[in-house]
């Protein structure tokens, strides 16, 4: 988990105070850029990635050696073009892929563990508006962000209502629901339950709750896609034999799938980031941040909106978008939203989609 | 760039007429041609609404401030008088409740601009007389079943659309074969009308 990362690191030169009243001391926030700021330092846009993503938006993963997450939309002539702007994708506090989080060692050396103190994605955002400082950027171009990114955005915009000119935000929420809470509840108890876990002290063993992290993430996984995508992709096809097995093997491509996602993903996560990530993204209501009505939350902001959702998202699903954008007409911003049509539920955002890419290029535009 | 639509074209000058760099609602802003030329001509505010998402994420990779919605649904969500010009064109006879989306123009704008084709236009009323059938004309080309116009309405409807709601309609333009023409018996030769309206 602590193996050498490539990215850049920056040290926050103060401390950062969090939403829980708790301070983080000397927080390092890892991240990488993409293409040249420009001299007038206003053609950066910020990229914040989702629940389990990382910085390496659009360069080879250190840990699974994969292409970038996001490679198909940014990059040299690519709808987030490098050649006109400098992309800046910051690993948020709490997380695993150099950024201070439960797995960095907290001032007595040791892991923090469970004494890592609970962030919420408005602290996520204080870390990354502490990087953007450091860099000298006082304004970005635009912030982007897909689910748990789109909240960050979202925060952005609505706390530090002068750092971004544009606003992207695509299928993402304003506030997790109780369903959104209860999968997220689901996948946690999965890790606390596994004997591995320790309390969260299991760094420096050799055992890991590597099973509990797995089902989470298979959990998770099925929330990202939808029944008609798991239906093409899979129907009820049987997974290398001609039979049923009438036993617990993994008879099904479905279920051999989901195990090979869960299994791949604690070859890359901290069992223990999972729970403060999942709590920040649980926690955060930006209605309740701004005294209960969600439009409050944007009086102070001038910048362009877009939003974007899919039809087959059901963890948020297009409801939750619309949800933004009458908060923002109330208040008069300027905002643009579609709901685009995809059958691989959540994930759409991911995926290569061509009105997607005409939508991004156009507002970035 | 392509020449604004007639209805359309009227309605640009007379918003550039009235008030330079006005705030627009372009509801049923469609590939948000009255927009752009708002921006360029006049230097408009705009936000658009419309209901097909390709033509939305045509306008928002033109730039345009668009949001794909529903003119029966979320008109409600803007605050009382936050535009000066609200437009509908060609839109009020596809809506479930034309009478509650004027009603929303009038809250939401200073000025409603409405536009729509005129069911009382006499190629309607032959092809109907006559024919014994729906009519399919210039103003209205797509067969009764297919057609996204739910509520015909016709000049005179509308004028009484107008008084019961309590809107003062400031002008009137009544156009056949794209040209503009006189007021006089309008209800018989107008195939579209534009109505400026306030409250």
């Amino acid at each position: 988990m602590t193996s050498p990362l490539a990215s850049k690191a920056y040290h926050l030169p103060g401390s950062l105070s969090l939403d829980s009243g708790q301070v983080l001391e000397s927080a390092e926030i890892a991240y990488e850029t993409y293409g040249d700021l420009n001299a007038e330092r206003s053609n950066a846009i910020l990229l914040c990635h989702a629940l389990t993503g990382d910085q390496y938006v659009a360069s080879k993963h250190p840990i699974t050696g994969k292409p970038g997450w996001w490679e198909r939309m940014v990059g040299p002539g690519k709808p987030l073009d490098t050649e006109r702007f400098h992309v800046i994708c910051a690993n948020v506090i709490g997380s695993c892929m150099g950024s201070t989080g439960p797995a960095s060692p907290a001032p007595d050396g040791k892991p923090y563990g469970m004494r890592f103190p609970v962030i919420t994605i408005r602290d996520m955002v204080r870390g990354i508006v502490a990087l953007l400082d450091g860099l000298g950027i006082e304004r970005l171009h635009t912030v982007v962000g897909g689910s748990m990114g789109g909240m960050q955005a979202l925060s952005l915009a609505a706390n530090w209502p002068d750092r971004a000119r544009r606003v992207l935000v695509l299928a993402s929420t304003a506030r997790h629901s109780a369903q959104n809470i209860a999968f997220h509840e689901l996948g946690r108890q999965a890790i606390m339950a596994d004997p591995n876990w320790a309390d969260g002290a299991y760094y420096g063993r050799d055992a890991k709750p590597d099973n509990g992290l797995a089902v989470a993430r298979m959990a998770a996984h099925i929330t990202y896609l939808s029944e008609d995508g798991l239906t093409e992709k899979f129907g009820r096809r049987l997974q290398d034999r001609d039979a049923k097995s009438f036993g617990f093997e993994a008879d099904f491509q479905v279920e051999s799938y989901l195990r090979y996602q869960g299994s791949g993903f604690t070859q890359r996560f901290d069992a223990n980031s999972y729970l403060y990530i999942t709590r920040a993204m649980d926690y955060f209501d930006l209605a309740e941040e701004h005294g209960g009505k969600l439009a409050d939350a944007f009086v102070d902001t001038s910048a362009r909106f877009c939003l974007v959702s899919f039809d087959t998202d059901w963890l948020y699903p297009t409801a939750e978008s619309r949800h933004i954008v009458h908060a923002l007409n109330a208040t008069s911003a300027k905002v643009s939203f579609v709901e685009l049509s995809a059958n691989a539920g959540h994930d759409s955002f991911l995926l290569p989609h061509d009105q997607l890419d005409r939508v991004v290029r156009g507002f970035v535009e | 760039m392509t020449a604004l639509r007639f209805d359309l074209a009227a309605i640009a000058d007379q918003i550039g007429h009235e008030k330079n760099a006005p705030r627009v609602l372009d509801v049923g802003c469609g590939d948000g041609a009255l927009m752009v030329a708002l921006e360029a001509d006049h230097s408009a505010d705009v936000r658009g609404v419309e209901l097909d998402p390709v033509k939305v994420e045509r306008c928002v990779a033109r730039g345009l401030s668009v949001v794909q919605g529903d003119a029966d649904i979320d008109l409600a969500n803007y605050p009382d008088k936050s535009f000066d010009f609200a437009v509908l064109s060609r839109t009020l006879q596809t809506t479930n409740r034309p009478d509650q989306v004027l009603e929303e123009l009038l809250r939401l704008a200073h000025i409603a601009f409405v536009s729509f084709p005129n069911f009382a236009h006499w190629g309607t009323r032959a092809a109907l007389m006559f024919g014994g059938k729906m009519p399919i004309t210039n103003a209205l080309p797509v067969s009764w079943y297919e057609t996204e116009n739910i509520h015909h309405v016709t000049v005179e409807d509308f004028r009484d659309l107008a008084a019961a709601k309590g809107a003062r309609i400031i002008r009137e333009w009544n156009f056949t074969n794209e040209r503009a023409i006189g007021p006089l018996g309008a209800n018989w030769r107008a195939e579209f009308a534009v109505f400026q309206l306030s409250r």
